[in-house]
Parts: structure tokens; sequence; C-alpha cells
């Protein structure tokens, strides 16, 4: 679906004619991310972050098949295979390997932004539910599939960021250790967890790929959201994605490759972890073990739970962590302002904004060795985390008085130029 | 004509979806037939259950000593407990443990002396200390977790941090000074 003023492909090569009457491929894409596809004229930077995230997808299937290829998957040969093979003896191996390991950061930190993006304008409300779902969805799968890839070099970290991730699954009541030895294929990691999370590593971003195309897809039935939150009225609102997002897309492009290369280029072990050079030792645990700075927020709710309260703190700490991903299903049903974007909401702004703190503080608590203040600190700010979506939200969405919406998009465009 | 309608077709409702509830019934116990050898291959394979079983040495570990092996891929800690640890752990009451269970429950008879657990917490499967010379033992002298800080006593029960249960106790038969674990 489109609205009908969007342009229509008529391609003027014959052999483009010839192709597009067999199989309509380049049609489909003119409309998706062409002149086809008509988009809000006044998307601001915050809207770049989606075409970022599929650089980044795209950076990371590039970067990754090719490692895979001097890859070797058993628990003897794994550490060597990248410590010494791909970054010592494999033609441009550091470069691929710095950038596949630190093109994971960026994609998070993209992700994480469109995300916020997403929750200051309100992008998750009707009727965009669906686009937000598979959102989260492809966050569930960009988690794991990290995950995956940071145990493949077996070191200290990998061998026990495995050990501890799959201890959640022992959490489960009754049948925990036995899923647990079932995920491993064995009693702790080994050859044979880390050959299926080779396996699972490679194959998750292409199930990412699928879910990005319905995400898109969705995207396009109600078309793009936009900053003031006013749905499309006429074709005055809309610009042909292609030429004027492609070029604006393309600027952040650039500005997201400089950032990418420095890290690689200059800082490629920042984000990293020192111990992951000590090759994996099952009989001696890392002194801090700590998961890379994308899972800190998630790592920090898991230890908030230290007591027992009908079920094992151990449990508790488990469900709260994956609940507070799960949570996001739901928010589409728990904001019931009809306003979307937070610019005309002046209670959920400095919700949004406390919000934005509260992660980064669980983060910094995430990063940090597990000392009693830095556990009460992430008990409150877990607290508020689950406050912000059950409580909070819902609770502004009926005592709030929005700010007047404009009358259209073109309608705020032209009151800010001052036209 | 009417014995062909009988057979099948919009005549006889009941006859086709009786045919497809069949189909898709044999359909799904075939499916389910292929889906179990893929889900059991995932687990544990007979090279990592033929690891199952190992030989300890108990007669060069002194009383309040301890040594770290391994034990199907897992760090194990044997110790040998002294008299006064022995006391300690006895004189807890049960009732007042997370996971009550006493010190006899959890070594053979007749050797309360050896405590021979998994190195494992059961917490997150952090690696405790305690089993290593001049390693931290916690405030309940036993193990202690660097990772999120449970505490184990001498008999290796959890007594302070986020783990739920003791140290587990592998199946072990103690034969003269060998102890074999598996």
């Amino acid at each position: 679906m489109s609205f009908p003023w969007a342009k229509h492909y008529e391609p003027k090569n014959p052999v483009m004619q010839w192709v597009d009457s067999r199989l309509p491929l380049p049609r489909f894409v003119y409309n998706a991310v062409g002149a086809g596809y008509p988009v809000p004229r006044n998307l601001n930077y915050w809207w770049n972050f989606g075409v970022l995230a599929g650089v980044a997808l795209v950076c990371q299937l590039i970067t990754g098949i090719v490692l895979a290829m001097h890859f070797h998957s058993s628990a003897a040969g794994a550490f060597d295979s990248v410590n010494v093979g791909i970054m010592r003896d494999v033609n441009a191996g550091w470069f691929l390997r710095f950038a596949h390991a630190n093109g994971a950061s960026m994609f998070f930190v993209v992700i994480y932004i469109h995300m916020f993006r997403g929750l200051y304008y309100g992008s998750y409300k009707a009727p965009r539910e669906m686009v937000w779902l598979l959102g989260v969805v492809i966050f569930l799968l960009l988690m794991a599939t990290a995950f995956m890839g940071y145990v493949l070099p077996w070191g200290q970290m990998s061998f026990w960021g495995a050990q501890v991730i799959t201890g959640f699954f022992s959490a489960i009541p009754v049948v925990g250790d036995w899923v647990r030895v079932w995920l491993l294929g064995g009693y702790a990691p080994d050859d044979a967890a880390l050959n299926r999370f080779f396996s699972l590593h490679y194959l998750l971003p292409f199930v990412i790929a699928g879910a990005v195309i319905l995400h898109i897809w969705a995207l396009h039935i109600p078309g793009s959201s936009n900053p003031t939150g006013v749905e499309v009225k006429g074709e005055q609102d809309t610009v042909p994605f292609h030429p004027y997002y492609t070029a604006k897309d393309g600027l952040g492009v650039v500005v997201f490759l400089i950032l990418f290369s420095v890290l690689i280029f200059f800082a490629p072990d920042y984000l990293g972890h020192p111990d992951n050079y000590i090759p994996a030792n099952p009989l001696s645990t890392p002194a801090h073990i700590v998961p890379e700075w994308y899972f800190w927020p998630f790592y920090a709710i898991l230890r908030a739970f230290t007591a027992d309260f009908i079920l094992p703190a151990k449990l508790w700490g488990v469900l709260a962590m994956f609940g507070s991903i799960l949570l996001l299903f739901f928010l589409p049903w728990l904001d019931k302002s009809p306003v979307r974007s937070g610019s005309y909401r002046p209670m959920y702004k400095v919700a949004f904004w406390v919000l934005v703190a509260d992660v980064l503080v669980l983060g910094y608590c995430g990063g940090s060795p597990a000392e009693p203040l830095y556990v009460i600190l992430s008990q409150i700010a877990a607290a508020y985390y689950f406050a912000h979506f059950l409580i909070i939200v819902p609770i502004i969405s009926h005592l709030e008085t929005p700010k007047p919406l404009p009358g259209s998009i073109t309608e705020a465009v032209l009151a800010k130029t001052g036209a | 004509m009417a014995i062909k309608a009988d057979l099948a077709g919009p005549e006889n409702p009941r006859r086709r979806d009786y045919l497809q509830y069949a189909a898709v019934s044999v359909a799904a116990v075939g499916a389910g037939v292929v889906v179990f050898p893929l889900v059991n291959s995932m687990n544990p394979s007979a090279d990592v259950l033929a690891q199952s079983s190992t030989e300890v040495d108990l007669s060069k570990i002194e009383p309040g000593q301890a040594i770290k092996t391994s034990f199907r891929k897992q760090p194990l800690f044997v110790r040998n407990l002294t008299p006064k640890e022995i006391a300690e752990a006895d004189a807890v009451p049960v009732s007042a443990l997370r996971d009550p269970q006493t010190l006899e429950q959890r070594t053979a008879k007749g050797h309360t002396n050896w405590l021979i657990t998994l190195g494992v917490c059961t917490h997150l499967g952090c690696v405790p200390l305690g089993a290593g010379e001049g390693e931290n033992r916690g405030p309940f002298g036993g193990y202690f977790c660097p990772c999120h800080g449970s505490a184990y006593d001498t008999a290796g029960r959890i007594r302070q941090g986020p783990a739920p249960k003791n140290l587990e106790v592998p199946k072990y038969n103690i034969n003269g000074a060998i102890a074999v674990v598996g």
C-alpha cells in the first residue's frame, strides 16, 4: 500500500522493462526505498537510524562471512585461530576482526538510539504496533547473535559469559538443569557448545535480515511516522524517499562510517575486555565477569535480585531480565495517549528523559563489580525501569494535557521556518 | 453415481473431513518423528558422557587442604575437613539453612571428613574460591564465589548470597585412598 500520489515505476531502459514485466523486483525496490515511497517531509536526523541499522547489519554479514572462512570452531583451536591466525597471519585479518567486533558495538549504538527514537516520538502507537513488535523481535535476535558471537574467540570472558548466560536457563524450575545441559551439549561449555554457537551465529543474522524485511513491510503499510506525530494528510506533506532521504541518510552513513573507523583504527579494544585475550580456562573464573557493554543494563537487572521471595532470587533475576525486554511488546497498549510525539506531551517528555538516565545508571551498575553500593543502585534503577512502563506511562496518558498539535505536517514545517 | 458421491466430495463432507484429519495427523506424527532426533542430537554426545568418571587419590590431601580437579570437564573440589570444620558444620541448625542438608548427608558413610563437591556455584556457574592455596574462603570458612558473592560453609552449603542451592555432591565411592567420582 502506498499513498495515491506515490510515483509509479516506469522504466525507460528496455532491459529493465523486460525484467520488470517478468519479475517485478526493480519495481519492488523502487516502491520500498526509491522514489515510489512518499515520506513525511519533516523527518529529522533521528530518523536516520533505521537505515544505519541496515548498514550495520550488512557490515556484520560481510565481515562475518569472510571471518568464518578463517575460524576454527573447536575448543582447542578457536582461540589461536582468532588471536594468531586471523589477527596476525591472515591478510587484513586484524581489520576484519576489529571491524566485526566493533561493528557489533556500532550496531547496538544505532539500535538503542533507534529504539529510544521510537519511544520519544511514540512510533509504537497505532497503526504502527506491528512495526514495533517486529523491532523487539529483531532486538532479541540481535542480542542472541551478539552473545553467541562473543563466545567464539574462546577467551576467558567468552567461556565464562557462556557459562553464566546458559546458567540463566538452570533457574527454570524442575527442567532447568536438563535444559542447560541440552543447550550446551555437555555439563560445561566445550566443543559441543562452541560448534552449535558458531552454527547459530552464522544462521541468526539471516533470520534477522528476514525479520528486517517484515519490519520494513509493516512500516510501509501506514508509512513512516514523523516528529510531529501528525499523520500525512496530503501530497504536500511528503517527499519521495529517493532522492530526499537517500541523501539525508547518506550523510548519516558517512558520519557513522567515520565513527566506526575511529573505533577500528584508533581504539579497537576500547570496548572489549582484556581478559578475553586469556585462553578459556574452565577451572578459573575471572574475578570480575562482565558482559559486553550493550548488555550491561540487563545484567544490572539480573543482579538486582538478592533475596528469595516466594521464588528463589536467581529465578527472579532471570525473569526480571527477560521481562524487561518482553515488557516492550506490551508498550503499544500500556501507553493510551492518542498523541504520538513526545514534543507535544510535557509530562511524557520528562518521563522519557528520566528513563534514558535510568537506563544509563543501570548500564553503569551492570558494568561495575557486584558491590553493595552498585547493587542498591541497580535495585532502585531496575524498580524505576519497570515502574516507568507499568505505572508512570499508563498514568501519564490519563493525567496529561497535551500541547495543541499542528493542523498538518506542512503547517508545522512552515511555522518553524517562519514562512 | 450415488456410490461415487459416498466416497468423497462436497456431498459427503464428514468423509472428506476424516480424510483431511487423518492425513494431517500422519504428517504431524511424521514431523515429530523427524524432530525428535534433531532435538536429541543436541544432548551430550557419547564421547562427552564417556568422560563421566574420575579417580582422585586422597592420600596426598592433608586435613584442612583442598584440591581442584576436573569431573565431566567441570571443576571438582575435594577437601579434607579438619575436626574443627566438621564441628562447625554440625553446629548449624539444619532448619536455618536455605537448602537444608546435614554434613552427614553430603558425605560418604564413615568418611565425614571428605567433602567432595562440584566447584560450580549454583547461582550462575562460576568457580568459587577456597579450594586453592591461600584463596578467600568467605565468611563461613567454606567457599566463596567472587562473581556475585555467594558464600558456602564447610559442608559446601549455601549460607549467604544469591545462589539457591548447596554445591552439588556428585555420586562417588571411596575405596581405600581412592575416590571414584561418577
